[in-house]
């Protein structure tokens, strides 16, 4: 019997578009690395534009780490290293071959492997960027022993991805993976899962793990407001987390030898006229994805989902961590005394518009910033939408004022941005909270590292 | 529509950096987004954001304050004409609270918006909408005949002295509208205090049974006659529907929880620290009751809460998000404290009836000092954690 636990605070927000549970496969010509989804790292490139690569061939390491190797999704020809402003290295991008060709790192059972060749074998193969650390919530340092490791195995955010469905069948690969990151600390291995009837049997059948089910709203999925609940991370502590598939590529590295980058994403959003699940690889270029499958007003693509994802172009890439995209009308549009129409077709978390009488409905919701940046005014709302102990407001501020000593007291070691993008999200002086923390987190981590 | 914003579109770039009209930026731009929600999408973070904005806010604030303004400006015309022993219909007594009423309103809201605009300007800030609050919430807590340019000199002092030193919108110490208030009272007690200002157009001879005091004024007199008074079952209605003379809002308890409501159902107005208010004051009420020293303190504790401005203090003033506590807890404190003291200058103040003004204008100062305890024993409660995480890998 898993652990229960109930979470109160937090939104749902309800939007149309969710993925039709059917997985297809899809295969995309183009696929990326983007080194500007990895917090804190410095690339320093390892190939070059025309070079071959399997999937699993090192592409470019972290200057700061140089253990930590980033490798290629599939095999195929680098075809462009995009840079951006001040030389910013912003994407790698490779032409994907056919027939996958993988590199062969050796199939063993992790069973047999010390600690520090799992950890070896990890780094090598490049799976090992898939597992995040809290505090500052970047790549987990292969140096530290976590007093615990997290799974959260389902995602609460808007349109998120069923992870349920993306496991199915795929049990073995997962138990593999368990057995793996198991090895890797002395404390438990959580795998948080929703307290929902008819959960996947991949989940509830695992071994060796501490099962734990969270009901509520989001952020109940979120891996802060678990490890909050669970096993609290204090000054000092490291934890690490990741999601199920980032598992499966683990479990499947140590099975069969490969670095097997697959990703199950879904594709979700009001402005998508076919949604589903695509079986591709992590990377993978969204072009043939949306390409006449979108409606044809203008349009926004996220990698991800609406609270925390990233913008990319039509034919930009996923980003490593995420198994959904989302596409959402741009709402560059002026609105005649919009801040005092009635409202019924606007969706709010306050009981100030006309469409609080219809609970249920879902909603397509654009990008518009619905008014203008202003100072803070409005207090205790923040506080209703996040059900973690920490003072959202109160530390928010300690980070604009670079009071290193009260975040810290405040309890930044506990969070990432996303805990805050629900803040963000009702905040009616729509201040961009999630880069504010993100620069927190930043500024702290050089203060401590 | 569309021809206004193409207009607007038309004469925008004069207003921007470099234009004729620079200098009017934040002017322009204020008026613009009253207009028209502006074009701009989501750059940083969240791609989605909620409908509701500060303009809508405030403007909710304002709306709650409808009911008790609709009826201050019937009540400034009946008091009137109960003075003079006239019984006129319905309208006249409107027009009349009208007259009195909306030059208040005007002289409050230019004299503010215009050194708001002024500051915003200097500052390069858009303007902010936290004036549209306090601008409607000066008239309504001055008494109806205070002569205008009174109301332009506590307005320019409040927002100046009580909010932009401090940095503006969002950072003030003390509640503007109090502040404004609390500025009148002290420099010119003789229009703000007394039996002779809260009846517009009083005559120098009141006719029988009709007086110019306000319930406070009667109680703090002392006197056996004017205790016995207000504690009739008659005068009580007249406190709870509000037909009696006093500051423009604060006379009827029946407008004021109209207004409640709305902030309630919003959950702009915080339950927290209404519900502590009531609570603080009942206690010190009982208090006084079981006491029972004085007369005033015979005064029954719930009389407390439909007397001068102690219902619209609640709703209106306490509840400023800015000036009150921040933290959850700490608002529980806030309020409660707020209704305790209230209560406590009322019985105890031979100076100052309107007990509520200085009770919330003490607790804006403290309100800083609350959060900082509430906030230090979450720190407390984080580092406990650490040391007992290290007590027990010992």
């Amino acid at each position: 019997m898993p652990n229960k636990y109930k979470i109160k605070k937090g939104l749902d927000i309800k939007l149309l578009g969710e993925a039709e549970k059917v997985i297809k496969d899809f295969q995309s010509d183009y696929y990326a690395l983007k080194p500007t989804d990895f917090h804190g790292v410095f690339p320093k490139m390892l190939v070059g534009e025309g070079d071959k690569v399997k999937a699993g061939s090192p592409v470019f390491y972290d200057k700061y780490r140089d253990e930590t190797i980033f490798t290629s999704p599939v095999s195929g020809t680098i075809e462009e290293v995009r840079r951006g402003p001040k030389r910013l290295l912003m994407e790698i991008r490779i032409k994907a071959d056919t027939e996958i060709e993988y590199e062969d790192f050796g199939s063993t059972d992790p069973g047999m492997l010390s600690r520090e060749k799992i950890i070896e074998k990890m780094l090598k193969s490049g799976v090992w960027p898939m597992i995040r650390q809290r505090p500052y919530s970047v790549i987990a340092n292969p140096k530290d022993t976590p007093k615990a490791i997290f799974i959260s195995g389902f995602d609460s955010s808007p349109l998120a991805p069923d992870f349920d469905l993306i496991v199915h069948g795929h049990g073995k690969e997962f138990q593999a993976g368990l057995d793996t990151l198991r090895k890797l600390t002395d404390g438990k291995l959580h795998l948080n899962i929703e307290d929902v009837e008819g959960q996947s049997k991949v989940f509830l059948n695992s071994k060796n793990v501490e099962l734990n089910a969270f009901s509520g709203p989001h952020p109940a999925g979120n891996i802060s407001t678990q490890v909050q609940l669970i096993d609290p991370v204090n000054k000092g502590d490291v934890v690490w987390y990741l999601r199920p598939q980032e598992v499966i590529s683990i479990g499947t590295l140590f099975l069969e030898g490969k670095f097997d980058a697959k990703r199950i994403v879904a594709l979700t959003g009001s402005e998508v006229l076919k949604t589903g699940y695509l079986k591709t690889h992590t990377g993978a270029c969204i072009e043939k994805m949306v390409d006449g499958n979108t409606t044809g007003i203008k349009k926004r693509y996220i990698s991800g989902n609406v609270l925390t994802g990233a913008k990319i172009e039509r034919n930009g890439f996923i980003s490593f961590y995420d198994s959904q995209i989302t596409v959402i009308p741009e709402g560059d549009e002026y609105e005649f005394f919009g801040w005092a129409a009635p409202g019924l077709k606007k969706y709010s978390f306050y009981n100030a518009f006309l469409s609080k009488i219809f609970p249920g409905k879902k909603y397509r919701l654009n990008t518009n910033l619905h008014g203008g940046e202003r100072a803070y005014v409005l207090t205790g709302q923040y506080e209703k939408v996040f059900p973690m102990d920490i003072y959202p407001m109160q530390l928010l501020k300690a980070i604009m004022t670079e009071d290193i000593d009260m975040m810290e007291q405040l309890g930044i070691y506990e969070i990432d941005e996303e805990d805050f993008a629900l803040c963000e999200y009702i905040d009616v002086s729509k201040t961009d909270m999630q880069s504010i923390v993100r620069e927190g987190i930043n500024l702290m981590r050089k203060e401590m590292e | 529509m569309k021809g206004l914003r193409k207009f607007i579109d038309k004469i925008k770039p004069q207003f921007e950096k470099g234009g004729r009209f620079e200098k009017l930026h934040s002017t322009f731009e204020a008026f613009e987004t009253f207009l028209f929600v502006p074009n701009t999408v989501t750059k940083k973070g969240s791609h989605i954001r909620d409908a509701m904005d500060m303009k809508r806010t405030m403007a909710i604030v304002v709306l709650a304050m409808v009911p008790p303004l609709l009826f201050g400006i019937w009540n400034v015309g009946y008091q009137h004409y109960l003075a003079n022993a006239m019984q006129p219909d319905f309208w006249p007594m409107v027009w009349y609270g009208f007259l009195k009423v909306f030059p208040i309103i005007v002289v409050s809201y230019v004299t503010g918006l215009a050194i708001e605009f002024a500051f915003a300007q200097s500052r390069g800030h858009e303007v902010n909408e936290g004036f549209l609050v306090s601008g409607m919430l000066i008239p309504l807590v001055m008494p109806p005949d205070v002569p205008l340019w009174m109301v332009a000199v506590a307005t320019a002092f409040a927002v100046i002295i009580g909010k932009e030193v401090f940095g503006g919108t969002g950072m003030n110490i003390l509640n503007p509208a109090l502040t404004a208030r609390a500025f009148l009272f002290f420099a010119y007690p003789r229009h703000m205090s007394g039996d002779d200002v809260w009846i517009a157009g009083m005559p120098d001879q009141l006719p029988d049974g009709v007086t110019g005091a306000t319930p406070l004024g009667e109680a703090l007199a002392g006197k056996t006659e004017g205790m016995a008074h207000i504690m009739e079952p008659g005068y009580v209605w007249d406190m709870f529907w509000g037909g009696i003379p006093g500051s423009i809002g604060e006379t009827s308890v029946i407008a004021i929880l109209l207004g409640a409501i709305v902030l309630l159902i919003t959950g702009i107005g915080s339950w927290r620290i209404m519900l502590s208010v009531l609570v603080g004051s009942i206690s010190m009420g009982l208090i006084f009751n079981a006491i029972g020293a004085t007369p005033y303190m015979q005064v029954p504790f719930w009389q407390h809460l439909i007397m001068g401005g102690f219902a619209f203090g609640l709703v209106y003033m306490a509840t400023d998000p800015v000036t009150a506590s921040q933290t959850q807890r700490g608002k529980y404190i806030y309020g409660f404290l707020i209704g305790f003291i209230a209560i406590l200058i009322r019985v105890f103040n031979p100076g100052y009836p309107e007990g509520m003004m200085l009770a919330i204008l003490l607790m804006n100062v403290f309100a800083p000092l609350i959060d900082y305890y509430v906030l230090e024993g979450n720190i407390k409660k984080r580092l406990k954690r650490v040391n007992h995480a290290v007590e027990s890998a010992k």
